[in-house]
């Protein structure tokens, strides 16, 4: 079975819940609802072969509604097919963990907690994985400033917000030209 | 026995039996000269600037040469502590509590942009120099910096040593103590 293939019978399978996908250089995407998720991934492992997760991410679409979006990359070994899985989550809700699926979920559920604030219902061991427990803040969040925001947990850790010194430098993605596309000086008030 | 009764010659200044094998100085200039040929570091080694700081102490660029090869990873044997590498926030206080444990007279290397300022590392996560929390003698530059660098650094530190007056300090205050 082709990749395109399993994405058809995907959409078959979950005819109310598969909301659309999209292509591009032959990388498959699956947008998905929330509520289906447990279901489509495992039926992803269980039916489709995907037997390893590459990784868990999520994207915090500010403005926009549902504001956060979870992004699951399946590969199988036995077909070296590669599809990605995505689903918008509102602000606040639970996303259903997938570590009963993939074991391996455990720790790139921990990070999407830690750095994006979206928790996880029945996972293990849900707590921060890169900052300390504790320290209040999700900071890959798109509210959160750059520069990172002073906090003090005495004993365990602190941070001050770092100077920026005229920047943040960012680069102009999809400027004309490499000069206009250079990382340069940016305000954002 | 009986010991024979010294004459006045024998207590005299001169004595040819220790010729040659007395030196008068003072005694910082001996006390620097000795903490500054055997600094035993720490090596908090955080990151790139850590296997820089390896190839340092390894038989090419060879530490050893100035008598800083001893790298012990208890801070309770150390001399110096190399802060090479990005301090994050979730590291510095352990930093600071491995420096707190390192026994005085001691002394800190900021090895790197990172240890030094944050270098390119302008975000929330990572200290911006750990001269915000232990007192730094030698900031070395570069990313990382190359072992020459580190050696530089540490031959400098040890300038700084010989620079030192503990032993005038104590005294001056030992003094100030009695007077009081």
């Amino acid at each position: 079975m082709t990749l395109s293939q399993m994405v058809e019978a995907l959409k078959e399978k979950f005819s109310d819940a598969a909301l659309h996908s999209t292509e591009f250089r032959g990388e498959q995407t699956l947008h998905i609802a929330f509520s289906a998720i447990p279901a489509v991934l495992k039926y992803c492992r269980d039916e489709l072969a995907f037997d390893y997760l590459v990784d868990i991410s999520a994207l915090d679409q500010l403005g926009e509604e549902p504001r956060f979006e979870m992004v699951y990359e399946l590969y199988g070994l036995s077909h070296h097919a590669h599809l990605r899985i995505r689903s918008k989550i509102p602000d606040g809700e639970s996303v259903p963990s997938v570590t009963s699926i993939w074991p391996t979920a455990d720790w790139h559920e921990r990070e999407v907690w830690d750095m994006m604030g979206i928790s996880f219902s029945s996972h293990p061991n849900l707590k921060r994985i890169l900052m300390w427990e504790g320290y209040p803040y999700f900071p890959l969040r798109k509210d959160f400033p750059l520069a990172g925001k002073p906090s003090d947990l005495p004993e365990v850790g602190f941070t001050r917000p770092a100077p920026m010194a005229d920047g943040p430098f960012v680069t102009s993605a999809g400027a004309k030209d490499t000069v206009a596309r250079e990382p340069r000086a940016k305000r954002v008030d | 026995m009986v010991a024979p009764a010294e004459s006045a010659e024998t207590l005299a200044a001169y004595d040819s039996k220790i010729e040659g094998n007395v030196i008068i100085t003072k005694l910082d200039a001996a006390v620097n000269w000795m903490r500054k040929n055997s600094l035993w570091p720490m090596p908090m080694g955080l990151a790139c600037c850590a296997i820089e700081m390896m190839a340092a102490a390894c038989s090419r660029y060879d530490l050893s040469r100035f008598g800083m090869e001893v790298m012990r990873f208890s801070p309770r044997q150390a001399d110096v502590m190399i802060v090479a590498g990005t301090v994050t926030y979730k590291m510095a206080l352990a930093v600071k509590r491995i420096w707190d444990q390192m026994p005085e007279p001691k002394w800190c290397i900021a090895m790197g942009a990172c240890a030094s300022s944050g270098g390119m590392y302008r975000s929330y996560a990572t200290l911006q120099g750990i001269d915000n929390l232990i007192p730094v003698d030698v900031y070395i530059s570069g990313c990382p910096p190359r072992p020459e660098a580190l050696l530089e650094g540490l031959m400098r530190l040890q300038k700084k040593i010989e620079t030192e007056h503990s032993i005038v300090d104590q005294k001056k205050e030992l003094i100030q103590e009695l007077v009081a």
